[in-house]
């Protein structure tokens, strides 16, 4: 199966993959190029229907559903004029068809109109808030991922023991908590109980980048409490496998040393599956970045679309949606590149 | 979070055993099942918790030691314990009894999140059986849908869609059970696969049944555990989130005694110190989420045993 179908497993976060069947090896390395350029090709081309469906979907809510989208932006006491001219301003009093062309067209040219409530251009909006909320994505990822695979490596390594247990259970408590009540407990047990980092993410101006991680610090926290539980969750079901493969049984019976054993078998087995998750999870990452940079106060692509959403802003929530949508879709399919370099079996078992 | 890590070998060992027409059987496999389910800590701290918020639930505003909405300007921001232990978890800005809204807040919870889980479920079951049994091209078109679907966020989506038809109990349960049916679909859809092939199924073929009989009468009952369990995880999803949605401001609107509401309605005044009507609150929230998830994962190991 392909490691996005795997990858994808949950809508609102990822499911763990399964891990794909053992197929026969040995192919010419020819061969093997060959394989990896179609599976690359067929990769490429069913991101892009994904892509097309994905615009579709959202096209559908923003334009379909209401039918009139001033009215829906003006409320139901506005003035018949002033929803006329808002729906000319905006475009909405065109063909669908029409519609919907212009905004596959924004999908190559970047060009998404200008928000309805600041009348600022939509690209610009995004790019700058997208560009903080990737900084403080990325450090969470930086908590989240050493630290979850560390886990589930030990947790696997002691299975069925307290250690296993409690950290099993931490995982399933984190990820099962949604990010804006996480934040809340940070909030009150680290920055007003202890009293050791700040509240507000925005550090103040002009300071260096220590200072602008240690601002970030506690909503990175937040979401890494959240991603910890999946991925050491992902990360101790692949050892586990690993473990239990005939291939560790087999290095153990020529005598090679447990350590090695665990180096070069077990691990290199078991991160495959993790890279998937750590990869659906970017894209997840920024739906839980709405509440967190909300409740945080930064200035970030989760709290601007919020922002928009309390202004019915439609123009920046449609473009937001879509690119975070992009965001998600570019992730997964590096992934599966990635998988599919390292694991061979993955690309020749790509046909369900 | 429990995850259907196999949805095949739940589907293959925890249906309803197919053919049984007989009712003691079929009694005393649930009674088993019910044996091992009280034996998993899990599953019975999870019902437990459940338990104490569905009394709360059933019991609102005539268990709460105050009206919910009552405001009382000289006990603003009161703390825990406050006035002789009065307001037992204090006051929020409002001065509204924290207690008596966390109280009065499960009711909605408790039907909002479920009805939607539901919705989802049957409707997630209805193309899931549809891919896996008709396979071709119906699985094609209808797997590329639900993988668009996957590549959002779920809240996202939600709040999109939300901010379009208008914030309200109808229209909540409505998207989130429409956004939640592409994820149960693709269970089902496995679980219907690892089934499609058996023997009972190409009998049943061979008979002359129909398409629509097969999937409802022979492959549906088989595929009823890893359907339960999916349902359970979507239980508490569909809590976590509905709560994220009020925060963000597309849930219930005020005054309404909304967990998620209380939580956004004050978070602001934190810094001052005021942690108390935002802290109870994320307790409530954490607390139903994670019975969920418990019984959730207590009824995975026991019905994929």
């Amino acid at each position: 199966m392909s490691t996005s179908d795997a990858a994808a497993g949950g809508g609102d976060r990822a499911r763990p993959p399964r891990v794909s069947a053992r197929r026969p090896r040995g192919l010419t390395a020819r061969l093997r190029e060959a394989e990896f350029a179609r599976f690359l090709l067929r990769r490429l081309g069913l991101a892009l229907i994904t892509l097309l469906l994905l615009s579709l979907i959202i096209f559908f809510i923003t334009n379909v559903l209401p039918n009139n989208v001033g009215r829906t932006i003006l409320g139901p006491f506005a003035p018949e004029e002033s929803v006329v001219a808002l729906n000319e301003r905006l475009g909405t009093d065109r063909p669908l068809y029409e519609q919907y062309g212009s905004l596959l067209g924004s999908m190559v040219t970047f060009d998404y109109g200008e928000s309805y409530q600041t009348g600022a251009p939509v690209s610009e909006l995004l790019w700058t808030t997208l560009r903080n909320s990737a900084k403080l994505a990325l450090l969470a990822l930086v908590l989240t991922v050493p630290l979850g695979i560390l886990a589930g490596v030990l947790a696997a390594l002691r299975r069925d023991r307290p250690l296993d247990r409690v950290i099993v259970m931490a995982g399933l408590a984190g990820s099962a908590i949604p990010e804006f009540v996480t934040s809340t407990f940070l909030i009150v047990l680290l920055g007003l109980q202890l009293n050791v980092l700040p509240v507000l993410a925005t550090a103040p101006p002009g300071s260096g980048p220590l200072t602008q991680i240690r601002y970030l610090m506690l909503p990175a926290l937040a979401m890494a409490v959240v991603y910890f539980g999946y991925i050491a969750r992902m990360a101790r079901a692949g050892t586990i496998v690993a473990l239990e493969s005939d291939y560790t049984r087999t290095a153990l019976m020529k005598g090679v040393r447990w350590p090695q054993v665990i180096r070069r078998h077990v691990l290199r087995n078991a991160l495959v599956p993790t890279i998937s998750v750590v990869a659906t999870q970017v894209g997840y990452l920024f739906g839980g970045l709405l509440a967190v940079e909300l409740i945080f106060n930064y200035n970030g692509l989760g709290r601007a679309l919020v922002t928009a959403a309390r202004a019915k802003d439609l123009p920046v929530l449609q473009a937001g949606v879509l690119i975070i949508g992009v965001i998600y879709m570019v992730a997964t399919l590096l992934a599966d590149i990635l998988i599919s370099y390292l694991n061979p079996r993955v690309r020749l078992g790509s046909e369900r | 979070m429990a995850q259907v890590a196999d949805p095949a070998a739940a589907a293959a060992v925890g249906g309803v055993p197919h053919g049984t027409r007989d009712v003691d059987a079929r009694r005393a496999a649930r009674r088993e099942t019910l044996r091992l389910l009280l034996r998993k800590p899990g599953f019975v701290i999870g019902t437990a918790i459940v338990l104490v918020w569905v009394v709360c639930a059933i019991g609102g505003r005539s268990i709460a030691p105050f009206d919910p909405l009552a405001t009382n300007g000289a006990f603003a921001h009161a703390g825990p314990g406050a006035d002789g232990w009065n307001f037992i978890l204090g006051t929020d800005r409002l001065g509204r009894d924290v207690l008596s809204r966390v109280i009065v807040g499960a009711r909605d919870v408790l039907i909002v999140a479920p009805v939607s889980a539901v919705l989802g479920v049957v409707l997630g079951t209805f193309f899931g059986l549809l891919m896996g049994y008709y396979r071709g091209i119906v699985d094609d078109v209808l797997s590329r849908v639900v993988e668009a679907f996957l590549a959002l966020p779920v809240t996202l989506v939600a709040l999109l869609a939300l901010v379009v038809l208008g914030p309200s109990k109808r229209t909540v349960i409505g998207v989130v059970g429409i956004l939640f049916a592409p994820i149960v679909a693709r269970t089902v859809r496995a679980a219907v696969l690892s089934e499609r092939d058996l023997d009972y199924v190409q009998a049943a073929k061979l008979s002359g049944e129909s398409g629509p009989y097969i999937m409802v009468r022979e492959i549906l009952p088989n595929v009823v555990g890893p359907i339960i369990v999916e349902l359970t995880v979507r239980i508490g999803y569909a809590i976590f989130t509905i709560a994220t949605l009020s925060f963000l401001g597309a849930g219930l609107q005020p005054p309404a005694p909304d967990w998620g509401l209380m939580i956004v309605e004050e978070y602001s005044q934190i810094i001052q110190g005021y942690w108390w009507p935002v802290l109870f609150p994320s307790i409530a929230i954490a607390s139903i989420v994670i019975a969920a998830n418990l019984i959730a994962d207590a009824l995975q190991s026991v019905l994929s045993r």
